[in-house]
Parts: C-alpha cells; sequence; structure tokens
C-alpha cells in the first residue's frame, strides 16, 4: 500500500475508533433498542405461541416449488465440465464433439463466453454476495481443481450431461499451493473480519500463562466442511430483452439482484431474483458461478435455462468452510480464575475471497481473563474459494476453546461448569462494553439438574458391557447480529387484512411462520389477517438470511414500519376520531385498531379510520434503524450443551446417546420451530464432532468424496431424541427481546461431543472428527 | 408400452437414459419428488412402486412399464392430507421441506416392510413373524433419507404417531 493510501486507512481507521468509542459511551435511550420493544411486555399474542409452519401445507404435499421446478416454455438444461488441475491455464479446449452430440443448443467456453464483470465478492459492499471475485469464465485461467471450464446447453439433461463429458482440455499446469503447510511455508497474514482485525492483545497473556500456577497449552485441527443443503444449487431462469428473472436458491435475493446486475452491467432493477423455497442454505446459498453461467447461455443461446448442479457440481464450485489449525493455551490460579486466555492459529483462504475463518469470536466475549493473546492468521491456497457455514469461526473455535476449558478442569481438578462460572465475565472482557442480556449462569444451572450432571463420574470409570459411558458440556455461543439495510413495507387493507412485505427468506427456519406471528401481534391483528410476503428482491430491503440475523432485522424493519403506520393513520383519522390529538408514541395497535396506551378506551379499528378517509388502503415503506446496538451492547445468544457418550472398547465406535440444550437466547418467538432450530444446529454439530469432513487431496488440490455417500452426514440411526430447554428469558435491547436461534446449536456442540469422549475413554482427541481409528 | 403414476397412465419415454426421478420432474412436472444427490445416497427421489419403496433417481422409467408408482402428489386424497402427511406438519418433521416427500414416501414404504415381518440390521431376533416397532428400529429403516436441516425427531415422531399401530 502507498504512503498516502496508508495514511488515508489510517485515518479512516482512527474516524471508525471514534465513532466506535461515541456509540459505546452514549446513552442507552439514544441508540435502537434503548426503549424496549412494547411487544416485550405483551403476553397473550401470537408470539410465543406453537404455530405449525404456514408452508407445512404445501412442503407435506410436494407442491413447493423450487428452483429447479419452475416450468419455461423452450427450457434448455445446462450441464457443466470441470477443471482437473488446481492451477494453470487451458491450452486447448476440444469442443467439436459436444457441439455435434444430439440435441446440443451451445457449448460455452471463455472463447464464447460474454464479456462480463467479475462478481462483487461477499461484504466489500452492503449487497456484494459472491463467493469469490474470480471473472467467470473470461479467459483460460484455472484457479482451482474443479472450476467450471465448459457449460453445455441442450434439449434434455441427458443430451447436456452427455455431451459435457465429451468436452477434452489440455492445459499446461502451473506449481500449486495445495496444502495448509505449504501455504504456511510461503508466509501467513494476519487475518480481519468484518473490517476488524482478528488480533486482540490485551496484557502480555504470553507471561501471564508463564507465570500461572496452572495451566494448558494444547493444539487443535478441524477439516474442511460442506454445507450440504438437500437441495442442490439450482436455477432457472430467462431473459426479457434486457432483464433478467432467476428462480434461484437464494440466502440473499436483493444481493444477488445487486451482484447480478454488476456482472452483467445493468441496472439493480433489470434484475429480479425470486426464491420463495430453499431447500437448506447454512450460508452456502449466495452468489456462485451457476447464476452467471445460466445467466449468460441463456443470453447466448437466445432460449430460458435450467441450471441445476449435480452433487459432484457442488462441491466443485460452492465452496464450504475451511480447514483450521488452532492453538489454545489457558493460564489459572488454583481456584480457576484465569490470568491468560491464548487462542491463535492459521487458517486457509485464497487470493480470491476474504473469510479467514474467524474462529477467535466466541473466545472474544466469554470469559473474563486477566490477559488475552488472540489471533487468526491465514494462510492463501490454490483451491476453491471457502466461504460461511454456519457459525463460521464460532462453530471450530468453540470446538477448540471448550474442550481446553474442559482440559484445564482436569488440570485443576475442578468441575468444568464450575470453572467456567468461575470466569464469568460482569462485562465483555475484550470490548468493555455492558452485557444487554446474559443468562448462561442460569442456563447451566438448569442444564445440569436436568441433565444429571451429578452422576458424572471420573474418565473411564462408567462401562456397561462393551461400552465406556461419560458425559461432557461446553458453553455455546453466538453474535446477535442486525444488519445493515434492513426495510418493510406494510399495506393495511379496509377490511383489516395487512400485506408485509420484505426480501427476506424462507430456508426452513420458520421466517415465513415467526414472523406473521410478530407482525399480526405488532398490528393487533389475527395471524390469518396478515399476509407475509418474502423471497422476492423486487421487495424492500438487505436482510440477508444469515449471521443469525434475519429475525432482528425482519423485526427492526416491521416496527419501523409499523410507526410509520400508525403516524399515516393518526393523520387520516383526523380530528373526528376518538384518537384525535394523540401523537404517535402516545398510540398502540391492538383488536386490529388503534388505542391510547394511557386511556385504552380511546379505540378506533383500521376499517373505521380507513373508512371515514375513504380509502381503500394505506401502504408505508421504512427503513430499520443502523444497527448501533450492536456496538452499544455486548450481545450474544448462549447455550449450555450437554453430551452424553458411549464409545465402543473394542471398536472405537462413538454414539451419542443424549443431548441436552439449555438456551438462553432471549425471548423464543415461535417454540415449535424454535426447537427444531435448536435441535438441527446441535445435529450438525454432532456430525462436526464425529463423522463430517471434505476430503482434499493436498497433491492436486481436488475434493475426493464430492458426493453424499462418501461425505457422511448424521442420519437417523446415528441421533438419540435432542432435548432442547430455554430460558426465555428477553434482551430488553433487541427487537422482541429476541436473539438469532440459526447457529447457536451448531456452537459447542463438537466440545461437547469431544469432551464426554474424553470423560467415557480417557483419551483426548483434539482433531476433528472423532472417528474409530482415533480412539483404538 | 406404459406406467401408471398416481393412476394415470404415462407413456415410457422414448429416451433409455431417462431416470424415473427425470421422467417425474422433467416430462410430467411432478415436481414433488425431489433430486437431492442422483446417486441413490440421500433418498429425497423415494417414491412407491408398487407400494414399495426405492430411489428413483436409480431407477431407468423403461424398466417401469406396467408398474404402479405412487408420488408424494398421489398420497393426498383431494384436499385431505395423508395422515402421515398431517404428523409431520403437527410435529414439526421437516424445516427447508425439500427431503420430506420422500422421507413420506420412504416412511410409507418401510411401515409396509415391518408389516410383513422383514427384519433390519437392528431386529433382535431374525426369525420372529413380527418385528417388534420401537424408535430404533424406525431409526435404522429411515437411515437412507437424510434430513440436512436435522428435523429427524420430528420425523421419528411423526412416523411413530401414524404407524406405531403397526406393532399391534
Amino acid at each position: 500500500m502507498s504512503v498516502l493510501g496508508d495514511a488515508a486507512a489510517k485515518a479512516k481507521g482512527a474516524a471508525q475508533q471514534v465513532m466506535k468509542k461515541a456509540i459505546e459511551v452514549a446513552p442507552d435511550s439514544w441508540m435502537p433498542g434503548g426503549r424496549p420493544d412494547p411487544l416485550i411486555r405483551r403476553q397473550h399474542g401470537h408470539v410465543g405461541q406453537p404455530v405449525s409452519r404456514l408452508d407445512g401445507r404445501v412442503k407435506v404435499r410436494g407442491e413447493a416449488r423450487f428452483a429447479a421446478e419452475v416450468p419455461m416454455a423452450n427450457l434448455t438444461y445446462a450441464a457443466l465440465a470441470y477443471s482437473t488441475i488446481p492451477k494453470g491455464r487451458m491450452t486447448g479446449i476440444e469442443t467439436a464433439a459436444a457441439e455435434a452430440a444430439p440435441g446440443v443448443v451451445l457449448v460455452m467456453t471463455h472463447r464464447n463466453m460474454p464479456r462480463l464483470n467479475p462478481p462483487p465478492l461477499f461484504m466489500t459492499a452492503s449487497k456484494a454476495a459472491a463467493g469469490d471475485d474470480i471473472p467467470v469464465m473470461q479467459d483460460d485461467r484455472v484457479y482451482w481443481n474443479g472450476q467450471p471450464i465448459a457449460l453445455v446447453l441442450a434439449e434434455t439433461q441427458e443430451q447436456a450431461e452427455h455431451a459435457a463429458s465429451l468436452v477434452t482440455v489440455t492445459y499446461n499446469e502451473e506449481s500449486a499451493v495445495t496444502s495448509l503447510a505449504a501455504g504456511k511455508a510461503q508466509g501467513t497474514e494476519p487475518g480481519s473480519f468484518q473490517g476488524e482485525p482478528l488480533k486482540i492483545d490485551i496484557g502480555d497473556a504470553e507471561a501471564a500463562l508463564a507465570a500461572a500456577p496452572h495451566k494448558v497449552d494444547v493444539a487443535y485441527e478441524t477439516p474442511r466442511h460442506n454445507h450440504n443443503a438437500i437441495e442442490p444449487h439450482a436455477a432457472t431462469l430467462a431473459w426479457d430483452g434486457d432483464n433478467l428473472v432467476v428462480h434461484d436458491c437464494s440466502q440473499g435475493v436483493a444481493h444477488v439482484a445487486w451482484s447480478m446486475a454488476q456482472v452483467f452491467g445493468l441496472k439493480e432493477d433489470q434484475v429480479r431474483i425470486h426464491s420463495p423455497f430453499v431447500g437448506g442454505g447454512f450460508g452456502g446459498k449466495t452468489m456462485w458461478s451457476y447464476q452467471v453461467l445460466g445467466a449468460a447461455a441463456a443470453k447466448l443461446s437466445g432460449r430460458p435455462v435450467r441450471i441445476a448442479l449435480s452433487r459432484e457440481g457442488v462441491y466443485r464450485s460452492v465452496g464450504g468452510r475451511t480447514l483450521t489449525e488452532q492453538r489454545v493455551a489457558l493460564g489459572a490460579q488454583a481456584d480457576g480464575a484465569f490470568d491468560a486466555i491464548i487462542h491463535t492459529g492459521t487458517v486457509a483462504m485464497t487470493a480470491h475471497n476474504a473469510l479467514p475463518e474467524p474462529f477467535i469470536v466466541a473466545t472474544r466475549s466469554a470469559y473474563a481473563a486477566g490477559t488475552f493473546k488472540l489471533d487468526v492468521e491465514y494462510a492463501t491456497l490454490d483451491m476453491i474459494a471457502n466461504t460461511f457455514m454456519r457459525a463460521p469461526g464460532e462453530a471450530v473455535g468453540t470446538f477448540a476453546l471448550e474442550c481446553a476449558i474442559d482440559e484445564l478442569a482436569v488440570a485443576l481438578d475442578m468441575d468444568p461448569i464450575a470453572l467456567r462460572l468461575r470466569n464469568e465475565p460482569e462485562k465483555d472482557p475484550t470490548s468493555g462494553t455492558p452485557f444487554s442480556s446474559r443468562n448462561i449462569v442460569e442456563a447451566y444451572r438448569a442444564g445440569a439438574e436436568r441433565f444429571g450432571w451429578a452422576g458424572r463420574r471420573a474418565p473411564g470409570q462408567r462401562r456397561e458391557g462393551d461400552w465406556l459411558v461419560g458425559m461432557g458440556c461446553a458453553t455455546g455461543t453466538y453474535p446477535y447480529y442486525r444488519m445493515g439495510g434492513g426495510a418493510a413495507r406494510i399495506t393495511l387493507h379496509s377490511d383489516g387484512r395487512a400485506l408485509v412485505g420484505i426480501a427476506a427468506h424462507e430456508m426452513g427456519m420458520g421466517t415465513a411462520t415467526a414472523s406473521t406471528q410478530v407482525a399480526a401481534d405488532r398490528l393487533g391483528l389475527a395471524m390469518d389477517q396478515v399476509t407475509f410476503a418474502y423471497g422476492d428482491s423486487a421487495l424492500p430491503g438487505e436482510v440477508l438470511a444469515g449471521g443469525s440475523q434475519q429475525t432482528a432485522s425482519i423485526g427492526a424493519s416491521v416496527m419501523a414500519a409499523h410507526q410509520r403506520l400508525v403516524g399515516e393513520l393518526l393523520k387520516l383519522a383526523g380530528n373526528d376520531s376518538p384518537l384525535a390529538g394523540l401523537k404517535p408514541d402516545e398510540v398502540e395497535s391492538a383488536d386490529a385498531g388503534l388505542r391510547c396506551v394511557a386511556a385504552p378506551d380511546r379505540f378506533e379499528s383500521y376499517a373505521s379510520i380507513l373508512g371515514r378517509a375513504q380509502r381503500d388502503e394505506v401502504t408505508v415503506v421504512a427503513e430499520a434503524p443502523p444497527p448501533l446496538e450492536m456496538q452499544h451492547w455486548s450481545m450474544h445468544s448462549y447455550s449450555a450443551m450437554f453430551c452424553e457418550v458411549r464409545v465402543n472398547a473394542v471398536t472405537g465406535e462413538t454414539r451419542v446417546s443424549r443431548v441436552l440444550g439449555s438456551f438462553d437466547c432471549g425471548r423464543i418467538l415461535n417454540p415449535k420451530t424454535a426447537r427444531s432450530q435448536f435441535r438441527g444446529g446441535i445435529i450438525m454439530g454432532i456430525g462436526l464432532a464425529l463423522m463430517e469432513e471434505t476430503q482434499f487431496d493436498e497433491r492436486k488440490g481436488r475434493i475426493m468424496n464430492p458426493s453424499l455417500g462418501e461425505y457422511l452426514v448424521p442420519v437417523h440411526a446415528d441421533l438419540p431424541v435432542i432435548d432442547v430447554i430455554w430460558n426465555d428469558i428477553p434482551d430488553p435491547h433487541a427487537p422482541m427481546g429476541a436473539h438469532g436461534i440459526g447457529e447457536i446449536g451448531i456452537t459447542g456442540t463438537a466440545a461437547a461431543v469431544a469432551n464426554a469422549v474424553y470423560n467415557a475413554t480417557g483419551k483426548r482427541i483434539r482433531d476433528l472428527p472423532i472417528t474409530l481409528d482415533k480412539l483404538m | 408400452m406404459a406406467i401408471e403414476i398416481n393412476g394415470s397412465q404415462v407413456p415410457v419415454p422414448d429416451d433409455p437414459r431417462v431416470s424415473l426421478l427425470d421422467l417425474l420432474r422433467e416430462s410430467l412436472h411432478l415436481t414433488g419428488t425431489k433430486k437431492g444427490c442422483n446417486q441413490g445416497a440421500c433418498g429425497a427421489c423415494t417414491v412407491l412402486v408398487d407400494g414399495e419403496r426405492i430411489v428413483s433417481c436409480l431407477a431407468l422409467a423403461v424398466q417401469y412399464e406396467g408398474r404402479s408408482i405412487t408420488t408424494i402428489e398421489g398420497l393426498s386424497d383431494g384436499d385431505a392430507l395423508h395422515p402421515l402427511q398431517q404428523a409431520f406438519i403437527d410435529h414439526d418433521g421437516f424445516q427447508c421441506g425439500y427431503c420430506t416427500p420422500g422421507q413420506i414416501c420412504s416412511a410409507i414404504g418401510m411401515a409396509a416392510e415391518l408389516r410383513r415381518g422383514l427384519p433390519s440390521h437392528v431386529t433382535g431376533d431374525l426369525t420372529a413373524e413380527r418385528v417388534p416397532f420401537s424408535r430404533v428400529e424406525l431409526q435404522e429403516r429411515m437411515s437412507g433419507n437424510l434430513c440436512c436441516c436435522g428435523a429427524h425427531n420430528g420425523i421419528i415422531d411423526a412416523i411413530t404417531e401414524t404407524f406405531g399401530e403397526v406393532a399391534a
């Protein structure tokens, strides 16, 4: 970086620091959430009810149309060919056989691909959605093993796949860095995440560790992972002149619309993304090459295109979680008080993305300690870009941290829960900001009692036949996020129906249902009077379904739109209304109308207000305020995870026999769908602990198990009934009092399993997954 | 040359490469049957052939001439849901809903296997006339149907409620 650029960056950084400090010290009342959301104190509405999914009926009948299922006339089908080298140049592509194959409409390579702009890399702009910034099929360069290098369009999928198999390529292969060891040998760089360095030093942690009377200093490893959403990525798309319509499976419809517009040199509103159903996402369903390739092929052929990636194609062209090598060192006094927390390590990344798996994020706020040394470094590899996967950073970071705490508890001969509670911080230990709501002690108390933690024995002391039985626990934690740009539209009709529209997503989290419950309570309507529209980029708002932030973003957006609606209704009500003279903050919605908070008999129904004003409907759009609450308070979801395993003394096989998650995540909006979210996260955590691994050939940089037959995920037979409890204590500073629940379940779980394996066997397995060979 | 699909006669496709799954999804627009891996590893494409469950991605359509196929679209009686479909809603036996049709078809085929007394890997007595109905039996027999959202508990609860009487 130039001296000038360096100075500018420093000035910008300094300005950010001043702003950050100002937000921290500002009065609570200036913050979003400074006044508790009025919905928190309402106890008898729809919020908190175990409502069954509103989209359940269409899903169990097979009527939910996913992206690859949208019918279009004159449709063509795409198939891809992928590179077989990790780095180099293509010296020739032979496409004649493919072009001559029956049914083929188009063979597209870098030679005839339209010239396009590079995809905007995720987090480089508010709506940037791409997993990497490599120009898609623009030249003869190969950046990773598995990169799409040719696309065939044909009249049927069978014809397209056959023709794609006939494409042959010659390469001039270049030396590639395809192992973390080789990447580290070339030097590592300090990572940063969300604009902040992943490096914190408070005091001299190494000296404090050296001086501490009790300590552990251990290394942990986690492998690559893939999301494995059961629906492979797919799009059905068509051009209408210069306008592009994409039926996609997307976690960010507004983001993909904007990003596709950048790639094709269009205005944002020329791209429309529809995504009403998404067959799982977990961070993987943003923007990858398939949308660009499909749209380019449709442009060249003049026909609509269905591009449905094969399962192997997902592994080849959509990134997953990267591998990590972590060091956790803890120094403590005899009573367990931490003198030092050191959590450092290295992850693999590429030159074309920007996610150094931030495994220290949870550690920043988890425990009090005299000193801290936190650091994420990354090595640069020639591989498919790694990306966000459920609890990026926290899932693997809490594995290392929470296992190390268990190891220290053994060294101290202390109960691991007591050790954790001994180091419970009063305020955020690294930022110094107050916690908005932290009830982890209560979660542990309730969880330990229900799980029967008191019955835990010393390691290796409980054997039932061939099975060694053990218990473990761990803390799970995931930040509360609310991203900027949330917005909502509310249309209130004179018959009392309301349409709430927001460019949000339903990938199975229960968003459609919970958001309808919240909107109904916000508007004082019955649920069947409220329609929640989502999954369409033409709706207002940039609301990523990621970072467990969607519910908070929707909540704040609908709150803002509701405030504007109340203002509009009071204007329409005029002087003849019982509400005459009241200001918006003096009224609330109830019983399909507005009433004065201080004098509830001053009420007028929506129908009456609109009728007198001779209006059929009123529509408002409003943006949520910037998410300053995240910097003013330290806000997180928490869990106390408990696990019991049975490890076969002969074969080393580990079976999870009992799991309990005790959650502290603010108010639970829908217990039925929330329980499924918690369980889903925990099950992915069990997979992380025991079986999940994207196997990577370090000689050729190629994923070796790109199928659901070879990449193991937990199946029915692997899973006990997963017990889930929560304390339902609302966070006064969060919309609805709620925290995100989508990612918390996977955090802490792998450590709870590993700690249980230790308790069963006396063996510490520090590299995931804990397969039987490591226990034999 | 026809296949019976949900009671309708459908011509066998000309292209012998067409899988039963692709015939359903692309030719007949019966998209309730899902493609999760196209390799027989995930179970999302499970349909019933003369009452037996198969993964339709590994079935060539031409092999099913004269056979009777039931897909998720063929389970409801008009607007009335099959009891298992309702149980999936009641027990929240899905999140994204993509594996759901396969889980439901698979469970119906599995219940028939239980009724016939077919043993599984976890059945204790392989010679017994009846297989005891248990959670472990259901979990074993449903393990060919992956669910990546983690709705497994709700799925087994829904199947137990619907087919628990199989044991009686």
